[in-house]
């Protein structure tokens, strides 16, 4: 098994996806729990899939592990039970080699953003090509286009530490999305804009998605869920539930308790 | 070349270059000091394996008579040698020779007249003569012509040869040490610079950068260090040698051979600080792939 990894062509290895694995999934939870040292689970048996091309908020209250939900998604930890699929691969068993091509797959936008202090707006977001190793003059055409789409066409040369918090969420997502992810993970993309620039970054979103991206956005804006017919994973006390867009009418009562279960989950 | 990581604004990465060059400083005196002194055992080597020099006693009194006893036994003694199956060659030095050598000492004039002098014999020996060759040589002269004697120098020189060769080591040892030395300051160096810029790591890591990538930002880093730091040490080093040798020259009398160092010598000396460089750039990427490959 362990030699399939090698193998570069991801149609090469799809016989050797684990068995009843969808092919079209390019997230899967399978009885996911997670622990930090000597601590209780974080989470027990939490089962989901994201199917390619799928849009899905995650919510749930501060501290509920949506980013840590996001974490295992981008390979920043490793559950301490089940299985993690990400593109067909058991991110557990896959070889320290095949990992960055793997992240090089996914666009996230930290909570925190993470840019890099001393590097400009236009190198932090140029730096998933260059680790990709795209050429020079390529990445000099495609950065500033989408960093003058995200509205930063005069702080190419800007440190983040000059810029404002919406403008370095701006460079954040511009860095997430600049190598068309396969699957994009974003930790409250929102939280630091006004409601005009969140429409607009949410259209972003929805864009890529239409152009194949699967998209997962982390946030606690329902007002945000409500106005984007997408699905939505709420996390609530470790567990985790599927609701279903509501209506496309805003319905101005209190949104149905608990939410619906079955669709996309997996019930093992 | 682009960094992605500011490793050049470290205060820790700046001593680096330091630390090299007085490393490579004491690296480039002992190895010169180990070359000299190889260059001086060469000559001696050259001058003690294979030859001898017998000595014989002139023979009591002076004037003609005297000097003519004198000649039949350095004759019975070249006779004696060239019978010698270990001898390839044995010549008596003549008068001038002999002058020449005592004059340092004593002065021109008619010598020879004046003073009972022994007579010298160099003897050349067959290549591949046994350790016990002089020894037997030295008796087959004593039979043929009394108070004849074999030069013990070669003993001596051979004393001091080994005294030299150990040396020599010992300077190749500090060589050694300085290179380990360098080698653990440069791993402690790059696990300073790794812990300090892990936030940085950590996004180049998340965002799929291969361990290469960033091992190659902090090997190309050592290796300017390294350089800057051997080539600062190499030409601080110049000097002090310039200086010792100025030193060795003011010698005279041909007590000590004149030291000096080949342009081979030198080659290996301009290798020290390049080494050293290498030696940084090597252990940076190894010490940051060791690490890397410990993150998740």
């Amino acid at each position: 098994m362990a030699d399939d990894w090698e193998i570069a062509d991801e149609s090469a290895r799809l016989p050797h996806r684990p068995p009843g694995a969808e092919d079209t999934a390019v997230v899967r939870f399978e009885r996911v729990g997670l622990r930090y040292d000597v601590g209780p689970e974080v989470f027990r048996d939490m089962s989901f899939t994201l199917p390619a091309g799928s849009f899905h908020f995650l919510t749930g209250g501060s501290g509920a592990g949506k980013s840590t939900v996001l974490g295992l998604c981008y390979l920043s930890l490793r559950p301490t039970r089940g299985l993690v699929t990400l593109f067909g691969h058991d991110v557990s068993r896959a070889p320290t080699r095949l990992l960055p091509r793997l992240r090089r797959r996914l666009g996230v936008v930290f909570q925190d953003f993470r840019l890099i202090e001393h590097l400009s707006a236009m190198d932090n977001v140029a730096l998933p090509l260059r680790v990709a190793g795209v050429p020079e003059p390529d990445i000099r055409r495609h950065v500033p286009e989408l960093l003058a789409w995200v509205g930063l066409a005069d702080h190419l040369e800007a440190r983040p530490s000059t810029l404002s918090g919406g403008q370095k969420q701006r460079v954040a997502i511009a860095r997430a999305v600049i190598n068309r992810p396969d699957l994009l993970l974003a930790d409250e993309p929102t939280g630091n804009v006004d409601d005009r620039i969140a429409m607009r970054l949410l259209h972003l979103f929805e864009e890529l998605n239409k152009l194949g991206t699967t998209v997962l956005i982390a946030t606690h804006n329902e007002q945000l869920v409500r106005r984007f017919a997408h699905p939505c994973l709420q996390l609530n006390h470790g567990a985790l539930t599927l609701r279903q867009p509501e209506p496309p009418q805003p319905r101005p009562g209190p949104r149905p308790a608990g939410g619906l279960q079955g669709g996309r989950m997996d019930r093992p | 070349m682009r960094s992605d990581i500011p490793l050049s604004r470290d205060r820790n990465a700046r001593l680096v270059p330091v630390l090299v060059g007085v490393m490579v400083f004491l690296a480039v005196l002992a190895a010169s000091g180990a070359l000299a002194l190889d260059n001086v055992l060469d000559r001696w080597r050259r001058d003690v394996t294979g030859t001898l020099t017998a000595q014989i006693q002139a023979a009591p009194g002076l004037g003609a008579e005297a000097r003519a006893a004198t000649d039949r036994r350095v004759a019975l003694a070249l006779e004696a040698l060239r019978g010698h199956p270990a001898v390839a060659s044995a010549r008596a030095l003549d008068d001038a020779e002999l002058t020449a050598l005592v004059e340092p000492w004593i002065g021109a004039g008619e010598l020879l007249d004046d003073l009972p002098m022994p007579r010298l014999i160099d003897i050349t020996l067959r290549p591949g003569a046994g350790g016990d060759t002089a020894s037997d040589v030295a008796r087959a002269l004593a039979a043929a012509v009394p108070g004849a004697s074999l030069d013990a120098h070669r003993l001596w020189l051979s004393r001091l040869m080994d005294l030299g060769e150990a040396l020599g080591l010992l300077a190749l040892a500090v060589v050694a040490v300085v290179g380990v030395a360098t080698t653990l300051a440069i791993i402690h160096a790059t696990r300073a610079g790794l812990t300090a810029h892990r936030p940085v790591i950590e996004v180049l890591h998340l965002i799929g950068a291969q361990q290469d990538y960033i091992a190659r930002q902090f090997a190309r880093h050592a290796l300017t260090q390294g350089l800057k730091g051997g080539l600062g040490g190499f030409m601080l080093a110049l000097p002090v040698l310039a200086g010792v040798g100025w030193l060795a020259a003011q010698v005279e009398g041909g007590l000590i051979p004149r030291v000096g160092l080949s342009p081979w010598d030198w080659l290996w000396l301009v290798l020290l600080p390049l080494g050293a460089a290498g030696l940084s750039m090597l252990t940076a990427r190894v010490t940051v792939l060791h690490t890397l490959s410990r993150m998740p």
